[in-house]
Formats: C-alpha cells, structure tokens, sequence
C-alpha cells in the first residue's frame, strides 16, 4: 500500500496502536488462560448447560418480541410524520444509555410485586415478573428493543420513501407497502438490528440480575453464571466465558457483510 | 369516459388550470422548475395540493392515493428493486386484492405487449434503461388506471433507445381510453404524442394549443428554444422567425423595412450545413450562417455583429394568454 498523501504521522498512528492492542489483548489473554482439558467438563456441568440453555432460549425469545413490538416502532418513526415524533426517537434511546443496573431498578418500580404495572397485575393474575424466566424476557426486551429499534429505523431511513409513493399510486395500502415493499427493502438492515439486539440480550447481566436475581434453572443466565462462578472457580469462569466469546465472534461473522464489508 | 377539469395550486409551485378530454394526451413542457413533475404529483397524490380535480363527478383530490386509480410512471422508473420485472407490473393488481394467478396473468400479458415477456424473472438490476421504461409504464398500466401520468419517460434513455420507446408509447397512448399527461422537456415527445401541449412558464399556463400551432407560433422563449425559433416581444405583440432568416453583418444593415438587433456573438456552432450563432442581443437569438460567411466576416465569440430580419420574413401574433 502506497500512501500518496504522505506518512501517517506518529501522533496518530501511537493513540491508534494503542487503542487496537487495549480491545485485543484481554479477549487473547482469556483465551491463553483457558484450561483446556477442564473445559469439557466446565461445559458440561448441570449448571451449565441450564445457564446456556436459558440465555438461548431468553434472548431468542425477546428478540422475537424486540421484532414483533420494535419493527412497528420503527417504521412508526421512520415513516409517520406526526408531533412528538423527536421526543418519542429521544425517549426510545434511553434504555441504551442507562446503566442496567439502573434498568433493573427502573423495571422493579414498574413490574415489580409492588410496582405501577406489577401490583394491579398481581392482584388480578396472581402473576409477577420478578424472579421468574418471564421476567428475564421482559428485562431482556426491555435493554435490545432500542438497539433494534434505532438499527431498524436508520434502515427504513435510508430506503427511499419515493418506493412507498409507488406502491401507494399502484392501489396498496400502507399495510401491503410496508410488507411487501418497505422492509423487503431493508431487510438487510432489520435482520442487522435484530442479531444486535439478540447478541445485547445474551450478554445482559445487570438488568437481569437486578430484576431477577440469580436462580439456576430459571433466572441464571450465562452472565450471571459466569459473575457467580468466578468467585468460587476462576477456570470455570473462563471457560464459560470462551463459550461466550465464540458467541460473539459468530454474530460478528454473521454481520461481516455489514459492518466489516466495508474495505 | 369522464374528462378531467382541473385547477391546481401547489404553494410555492404551479398554480394551473387545464382540461383534459377521455383519450387525450396532454404534453407539459417547460423549463425545469416551471412546476411541471409539480403538476403530476398534485394529481397523484403525492404532494399537498389545493385546488379541485374532477374526473367526471369525482374531485379526484378528495380520494386517497391508494383509491385514485391515478397511474404515475416516475422519473427514474422507481421499480420495485427486490421484485422481477413480472412481480412490479402484478404488484398493483395484487394490491388491490387480485390472486396471484389472475395479477400475474395480466403482468404477462402487459409484458408480452411491450415485447419484454422473455425479461419476466429478471430483477430491475438486470434491464437496461429502456427496458426498465418499458416495464414502469407496463406496472401502472396494468392497474388500468383513469389517468395515467409520464413523468419524463425518455431521459436518461439513449437516443436510438428514445425513438424506438417513443414510437412504442404512442402506440399505447393512442389504444389507451383514459386521460394522459405527459411531462416533457423534449419538442419532439410534445409534437408526436401529444393532442395538445400545456406550457407551463414559472408556475403558471403560457400556452395551451395543438402542438403545431404551440410550435409555430411559441408565447415563451422556453418553447421558443425548443422549437429552434427566435423570440421576440414588440409592443403587444411576438414576433417569432426562423435562425435562417437572419442576416448577419458587421456594420448596420440599410433599409428601413428590417428588424435589427446587435450584440456580441456568444457562441458558434455547427448546425447541419451551416453554422449557428447565438448573439447576446436583447433578446438573446439564433441566427444560421454559411461556413464561407462565417470565415469571411471573421465572426467568433465576442465578436460584436448585427442582426437583421425582413419584416415579411416573420410571424407576428399577440401575445395574449399568456396567464400573466
């Protein structure tokens, strides 16, 4: 590689090294760390197995509501010009900013056995969140819908409105539009969104724990395991946390077209 | 079959009333910026739009999009990029609750007349300018809409590809029983197509007519340009003449029964056998000249000539309803 417009100077490349090394050293060091003749049985241990069982079936469920709930709001705010439009853009991307232990706090006030939306629920039901696999789901959607939300809407942003004026002179409805041209459309990013959010969820720990604590079988999730094992079994915990790493770096790979194609 | 009576205002736009008879073409031409794809969206919805647009009994503007029945081929074609050409031209008859098989039937057969049925599975992607053309006006007519509205349906096509597709699109205009606008900025879609020409001048109707008078007697210099005719106002009146019919000279030409006007040369150019000046004058004008004189008078740009016209060589007409 030639660089025609000169050296890259030193006061950029020194900050730039340093940045790269600090993001890869400790993923090598954890790996370098692993014992691998434990591994197989770290990974094979009862808590194990439930722990990945339920973070699977958790972050899968919840990015199926993040889906179901998220795309909806997104076209709402990509698409559907109306008062408030900014305030509601604003408000969505707070559960990304917020600490999730804070998000934790935040769904204990609502959901909780004397919260807002809980108590009354409680009282007809006899159904709480808190402390339950439910209530996992509810905090897992709770911290990826704005990931989802905010990816999908830039999507639908950047596909031309001018397709939906088509569709609409040619007789369909905004519901036909929106199901056979809009996502269609930005269906590379909706399907971006959606491994986003399904990997945050996996990898939620303080909005879970805070909401549900750290149950094996119902509550405990990868993270939450991983937190609890090391302080008992440092070998285990990395172990565990291979797991976790191969996991992301499969999301990465599923992704590569998106954000790593570009040169 | 209903005629369409409209009075359109866009703000800040186009403010036109026109009329439109079942099985017209209208043209509208004007410079860009005169209102003209402005006109075309009002009628399809898609901007906002006072005004009344009758279609019969209905005031077209009071019918949401999706029911207007309203067919626009937009500039740049717009197809569906994730249907093949067979999906977009069914789209609209499957959006308004035709099965698949009947939809694509009719696709096939709107294909089939545009002679691009072995083009049916190929994506947007895969068709050439011309072809893609052919498919968008294929899409909105197979919603058989009452109007159907053009939005530029040659630009960006190469030329070949424009005479064929022309010749093409007449011949579907003329079999078809509704209304059409079509939104030009080329003479020749206006005087072939056409029934009759709207021209739109900043916002506002400067001529309505058949295209061989909006061609031989032009109220804006826009078409004035297009048809190759100079244009000038004097007193009430225009007075329009062909570029052959001026004289050119370096000193001011004798004899009291000419028009003449003087100014620099702007720019010379080779037009058939002859070569063509464009002079600063007030207005600015063409005139046609022989090589031989050119190279004689020693004429480039800058140069400052003076032009003259016979008053028998030119046509003089009023220059009302311009819509001013």
């Amino acid at each position: 590689m030639k660089d025609r417009l000169g050296r890259p100077p030193a006061l950029l490349m020194v900050p730039a090294a340093l940045a790269a090394l600090l993001l890869l050293v400790p993923p090598v060091a954890m790996v370098a760390s692993t014992s691998w003749s434990q591994l197989p049985e770290h990974l094979t241990s009862r808590v194990a197995l439930d722990a990945l069982r339920l973070s699977l079936v958790t972050s899968t469920v919840a990015i199926v509501f993040c889906l179901v709930l998220g795309l909806p709001l997104a076209w709402l705010l990509a698409r559907v010009d109306f008062r408030g439009r900014g305030a509601l853009r604003a408000l969505v991307t707070v559960p990304l900013v917020l600490p999730p232990v804070v998000a934790g706090v935040a769904l204990r006030s609502a959901f909780g056995r004397t919260g807002l939306v809980g108590e009354p629920l409680l009282a007809w039901t006899g159904f709480a969140f808190p402390f339950t696999t439910y209530g996992v789901v509810l905090a897992h959607v709770f911290v990826s819908m704005p990931f989802v939300v905010i990816a999908i809407e830039g999507a639908l942003r950047s596909a031309d409105p001018r397709y939906d004026d088509a569709a609409a002179t040619l007789g369909a409805t905004r519901w036909t539009t929106f199901r056979r041209v809009t996502v269609p459309l930005a269906l590379p990013g909706v399907v971006a969104g959606t491994v986003l959010g399904w990997a945050r969820s996996l990898g939620e720990f303080g909005a879970t724990i805070t909401f549900n604590g750290n149950y094996p079988g119902t509550t405990q999730t990868m993270p939450t395991l991983i937190y609890v094992t090391r302080q008992a079994d440092q070998d285990a915990a990395l172990s565990l946390s291979l797991v976790m790493l191969v996991v992301s770096i499969g999301v990465l790979v599923a992704l590569r077209d998106h954000w790593l194609g570009t040169p | 079959m209903r005629r369409l009576v409209a009075d359109l205002h866009v703000a800040d736009r186009v403010r036109a009333a026109f009329t439109v008879e079942p099985g017209e073409v209208l043209a509208v031409i004007g410079p860009n910026g005169a209102g003209k794809s402005s006109l075309l969206h009002a009628l399809a919805g898609l901007v906002d739009v006072d005004g009344t647009a009758h279609l019969g009994g209905t005031d077209l503007l009071a019918v949401p999009v999706r029911e207007r029945r309203v067919g626009l081929v937009f500039q740049g074609q717009l197809l569906f990029p994730h249907l093949t050409a067979l999906d977009n031209v069914a789209f609209g008859r499957r959006a308004r609750g035709e099965d698949r098989r009947a939809a694509e039937a009719v696709a096939r057969d709107w294909l089939e007349r545009f002679g691009i049925s072995d083009l049916a599975d190929r994506k947007p992607h895969e068709l050439s300018g011309g072809q893609a053309q052919r498919v968008a006006i294929a899409r909105s007519l197979a919603t058989d809409p009452d109007v159907l509205l053009l939005d530029e349906p040659f630009t960006g096509l190469d030329v070949s590809v424009q005479v064929a597709l022309r010749i093409e699109l007449g011949r579907h205009l003329r079999d078809f029983p509704g209304i059409a606008l079509l939104v030009t900025h080329d003479a020749i879609d206006a005087l072939t197509l056409a029934d009759r020409v709207l021209v739109l001048d900043d916002g506002r109707v400067a001529q309505v007519g058949p295209p061989a008078e909006v061609a031989a007697e032009p109220r804006t210099a826009h078409v004035a340009r297009l048809v190759g005719l100079n244009l000038v106002p004097q007193g009430g009146e225009l007075i329009s003449f062909t570029p052959d019919a001026v004289t050119v000279s370096l000193s001011e030409p004798e004899g009291s029964s000419r028009l003449r006007w003087h100014g620099p040369i702007a720019t010379l150019a080779p037009h058939g056998d002859a070569v063509r000046l464009l002079v600063h004058a007030s207005p600015d004008l063409l005139a046609d000249v022989t090589p031989a004189a050119a190279t004689e008078l020693e004429l480039v740009p800058g140069r400052e000539v003076w032009l003259s016209a016979k008053a028998t060589a030119v046509s003089r007409y009023g220059a009302r309803d311009t819509g001013r």
